[in-house]
């Protein structure tokens, strides 16, 4: 079992060095930085020597779990193989040395990496225009409410302040409303997991700016009703927003744009297979219908012939919501996913995650609860209420049982609608033997849960820690080291 | 078959028969008639592995990189050394292939790194807590906005107009849409204009804004400033360029309420913009109002020291619409890059690329300044300082492109009442002969 690490500040000694610098090759500066704005005391940075760099480093490192140690099937999170050709054209010098102010003419590789793929997310979703500027998911998401709120207001509907939300939505899509200034009203699934279209159309009326939608929404299922949902929102006034977490089930298969959104976002670090990096750098891009491109925010990446620039021109813009172009080099892993799977890979992977995850779900559907009962897609929600009844087994136990096994836990607790819910997404990158390992641990541990209880509960046993104080950390919160002490 | 999925025919039938279907589109029979993609994608592809290396050299054959001639150019982004230590962390896979931390008991190394990293954030800024990152520098000093606004129950900000134009273009998209006011105050002799300040200060104002070393690349008088600010009742907010911080006093120290910065300077390579990280610290009052995620130190069933994501009844997964931010996704992986660059330059290393930064500047404006630049501001500057170009900034780049270097930003749209302002940034990386000549060239350019 490993062990684990000291602070890398029990570790310093002074005088120790880590680094080389060249030796200053100009004369001291005969202007000296004012007293008083001159540092007093030193930053007490540590001081260790470059191997202890290294081994403290890679010993944190291997305390972790990983896509490139074992099956990851976290729902929502689309954690794909993240593959190694991508690192390495990332790297390339012009990719990764390369100055966001340079000279247009100096970066033209760049500014066509990033228009070719913005076309290439507006064919993928059946959208007009895409901006890479979103740093995130829910950048995006705050983004394209802007960019909704900003054109009902160009159409003199500013009053519209109101967004409509599943109850089964990931917690960033109230968050960013409200980032946004919208207020939010819940609307309600039905019994088969979809929408409540009656429930919608009640909370209809000319204050709805609009609809938030994942499609297939987070308990892994396809809003069968779409399309009625589209022309309610649409005939009332109101635009359709999709948030893309769950686009994987998609590809080469439904498009948003066809579906009636009219803006979406995209997870280049789920469904483009770049990597989730210990919880990002991600990318967070969105595209929009015509009607909404002027609002988009600059620079917007434009083509004159062989010349790409940057567009700052653009009046109705909302404006800028990070600095510079975005995430680029997330841009260029995904860039070489797409080209790499190309059209037929995509449809490819889209069918074989939705197959994956439906094949695991009928694998375990005789030992947990299981609240929808319907072909998923590329994911699925199962519950623990049937073992938290019977033994006071819970699901957070059976899944830090999991990792005893070897797998890191699915997504628990969410979505909110579903008690002791487990939310599985094996995307298509594991293979059956994968699936069937996952599925007997399962299985084991809901015997486990049913006759020994107490090992579920102690769970897990093999890590170098064990279950943490979280109430603690959160009473007394240290959050930084004691230099003092 | 393809090398990214795993599936064999016979495997596929397996599980179909498992199912009891016959083809893969019978779980798709759900989807609406009229939604169902006809076609396939038009877009490129498939590509082999070796094709595509190709595809992507030829693109990056179509950029100028910054190890191919001498960059001036800063303005939020700086061609700092990036030692080998830095990428060999970060390209372990048990690093950049984990999830977010959220299991601590199988990801307390991303979780220890965190927590070191906010450790020295806190030590660099002189401030209480930090969170586990921001999207960047800009879209951090914009969510500071909202701390103080909510703080003090006020909404309106005043900020400098010597802050990056960048990061105020996103602080007045964030503020727009959430009704937040900002208004701008200016600035003499490249510094904050506190008569100015001190003049739009009032019982409504929720927070001062500034940058320092502002975009201009001069030192602020924070203390002065935090001293006008408080006398309100407004927090002061402070952008600040890490790697001044080994020579300049913490902010933090100075009456700063809130720390934010771009982290790109502290070993993230520039990547045409991103992605880099923005950092986030404030005071203990602030600690329960901070965006984003933090890493706290607990105990384990045993009493064995460990480290978990806390506070988290601040975020967007437990308070939905009333959390402080929506930011889920953060930048991790970078500040990763910048926890392992700040152990491996450590307290010296980092002191003394400050000063090579700080000498090196000074050396290079001293040498303009002789060829009949005139310097913009006399106010102290760090590694970044305005001269005042004779003739178009563009056409003074232009020239010196030919020549293999990256001329500085040009201040002309964002202030043109500065004139025809060069700003020009010299980091530990640029040798007294490329400086020679760089002086040599803009100086003939000028005459």
């Amino acid at each position: 079992m490993k062990k684990p690490v000291e602070l890398i500040f029990e570790l310093s000694k002074a005088g120790r060095k880590a680094y080389s610098l060249p030796a200053c090759d100009v004369p001291e500066a005969d202007e000296k930085i004012p007293e008083k704005f001159a540092r007093k005391v030193d930053a007490r940075l540590p001081e260790v020597f470059e191997v202890d760099v290294v081994r403290h480093f890679t010993r944190l490192s291997q305390l972790n779990y990983a896509v490139d140690l074992g099956f990851y099937p976290l729902g929502s999170c689309t954690m794909k193989y993240n593959p190694k050709v991508n690192e390495s054209v990332s790297r390339l010098p012009g990719f990764l040395k390369l100055h966001p102010y340079q000279p247009e003419e100096s970066v033209q590789g760049a500014l066509k990496l990033i228009y070719d793929l913005e076309g290439m997310l507006c064919e993928i979703t059946g959208m007009d225009k895409a901006t890479l500027q979103p740093a995130a998911g829910a950048h995006g998401e705050m983004t394209g409410l802007m960019i909704i709120k900003a054109a009902l207001e160009h159409r003199g509907e500013g009053k519209r302040n109101k967004i409509i939300i599943p109850d089964s939505a990931h917690g960033t899509n109230p968050a960013s409303a409200s980032m946004v200034g919208f207020e939010v009203l819940e609307v309600k699934s039905d019994e088969r997991g979809n929408v409540d279209v009656e429930d919608l159309k009640k909370l209809m009326s000319d204050e709805v700016a609009g609809i938030m939608l994942t499609n297939p929404n987070t308990l892994g299922l396809f809003e069968e009703r779409i399309t009625e949902i589209a022309r309610i929102i649409h005939d009332a006034g109101g635009l359709l927003y999709y948030d893309g977490a769950n686009l994987n089930a998609n590809l080469g298969k439904a498009r948003p744009g066809d579906m009636g959104f009219d803006v979406v976002h995209l997870n280049l670090h789920k469904t483009f297979s770049t990597p989730h990096g210990g919880g990002g750098p991600g990318s967070g891009p969105i595209a929009v219908k015509k009607e909404l491109v002027p609002f988009l925010p600059v620079p917007v990446v434009e083509r004159d012939g062989d010349r790409y620039y940057l567009d700052y021109d653009r009046p109705l813009s909302i404006g800028k919501v990070r600095s510079f172009y975005g995430n680029f080099n997330v841009m260029v892993k995904a860039y070489a996913y797409i080209l790499t799977m190309g059209p037929e890979g995509l449809k490819e992977a889209a069918e074989c995650a939705v197959l994956n995850a439906n094949y695991l779900m009928k694998r375990l559907r005789d030992y947990f609860d299981l609240p929808f009962d319907r072909w998923c897609k590329h994911e699925f929600v199962i519950s623990g209420n049937k073992q938290k009844k019977a033994t006071g087994v819970t699901t957070l136990d059976m899944v830090k049982r999991l990792i005893d096994y070897g797998f890191h836990p699915p997504t628990v607790y969410f979505p909110l609608i579903v008690p002791e819910a487990m939310m599985v997404e094996p995307t298509e990158t594991e293979s059956l033997e994968t699936l069937d390992a996952f599925a007997e641990c399962m299985i084991k541990i809901a015997k486990e849960a049913e006759e020994a209880p107490e090992v579920v509960k102690d769970s897990p046993k093999t890590t170098p820690i064990s279950r943490l104080d979280e109430v603690t950390a959160a009473k007394r919160p240290i959050v930084k080291w004691d230099f003092d002490k | 078959m393809w090398n990214y999925i795993p599936h064999t025919p016979e495997g596929k039938q397996k599980m179909l028969e498992a199912l009891g279907i016959k083809s893969v589109d019978e779980l798709f029979e759900d989807i609406p008639k009229e939604v169902q993609m006809k076609g396939i994608y038009d877009i490129p592809g498939p590509m082999s592995e070796d094709e595509l290396v190709k595809h992507m050299q030829c693109l990056d054959g179509k950029n100028l990189n910054l190890d191919s001639c001498a960059c001036f150019l800063g303005a939020g982004v700086y061609d700092h050394f990036v030692p080998s230590v830095v990428d060999a962390v970060a390209s372990r896979g048990e690093f950049y292939t984990a999830y977010t931390p959220y299991q601590p008991e199988i990801s307390q190394g991303t979780l220890q790194a965190i927590f070191e990293y906010q450790s020295m954030i806190c030590e660099l800024t002189g401030m209480y807590v930090t969170n586990a990152s921001m999207y960047d520098g800009a879209s951090a000093f914009a969510e500071s906005a909202f701390m103080a606004c909510t703080a003090t129950k006020r909404e309106k900000v005043l900020c400098s107009k010597a802050v990056n134009p960048e990061y105020r273009a996103v602080l007045r998209t964030y503020t727009r849409f959430r009704g937040v006011q900002v208004e701008e105050f200016g600035y003499e002799d490249g510094q904050v204009d506190i008569k100015d300040l001190e003049g739009k200060l009032g019982d409504e104002i929720a927070a001062v804004m500034i940058q320092s070393p502002n975009f201009f690349g001069v030192i602020e008088d924070i203390a002065r400033i935090a001293e006008a600010a408080h006398s309100k009742g407004a927090m002061m907010i402070v952008s600040a360029d890490p790697i001044s911080l080994a020579m300049l006093e913490a902010p933090g120290h100075l009456g700063a309420d809130i720390v934010t910065g771009e982290g790109q300077a502290l070993g993230n390579q520039p990547s045409f913009g991103g992605p880099h990280f923005g950092f986030l610290a404030a005071t203990e009052k602030l600690l329960r109002r901070m965006p984003g995620r933090i890493v706290g130190q607990t105990v384990d069933t045993q009493g064995r020291r460990g480290f978990v994501l806390t506070l988290q009844a601040r975020e967007q997964h437990i308070r939905r619409e009333k959390a402080t931010s929506n930011i889920c996704t953060n930048q991790s992986l970078c500040a990763l890059m910048g926890a392992v660059y700040m152990v491996a330059m450590g307290k010296e290393g980092l002191k003394e690329v400050a000063s090579l930064c700080y000498n090196k500047a000074h050396y290079t404006m001293e040498g303009l300044v002789k060829r009949g630049f005139k310097r913009a501001f006399s106010a102290p500057f760090f590694k970044e300082f305005v001269v005042l170009s004779p003739k178009p900034v563009k056409e003074l780049n232009d020239a010196l492109l030919k020549q293999g270097f990256i001329g500085g930003y040009d201040l002309s749209c964002h202030y043109p009442e500065i004139g025809q302002g060069w700003l020009i940034a010299v980091t530990e990386r640029r040798t007294k002969e490329e400086i020679d000549r760089f002086v040599d060239i803009a100086g003939g350019e000028a005459l």
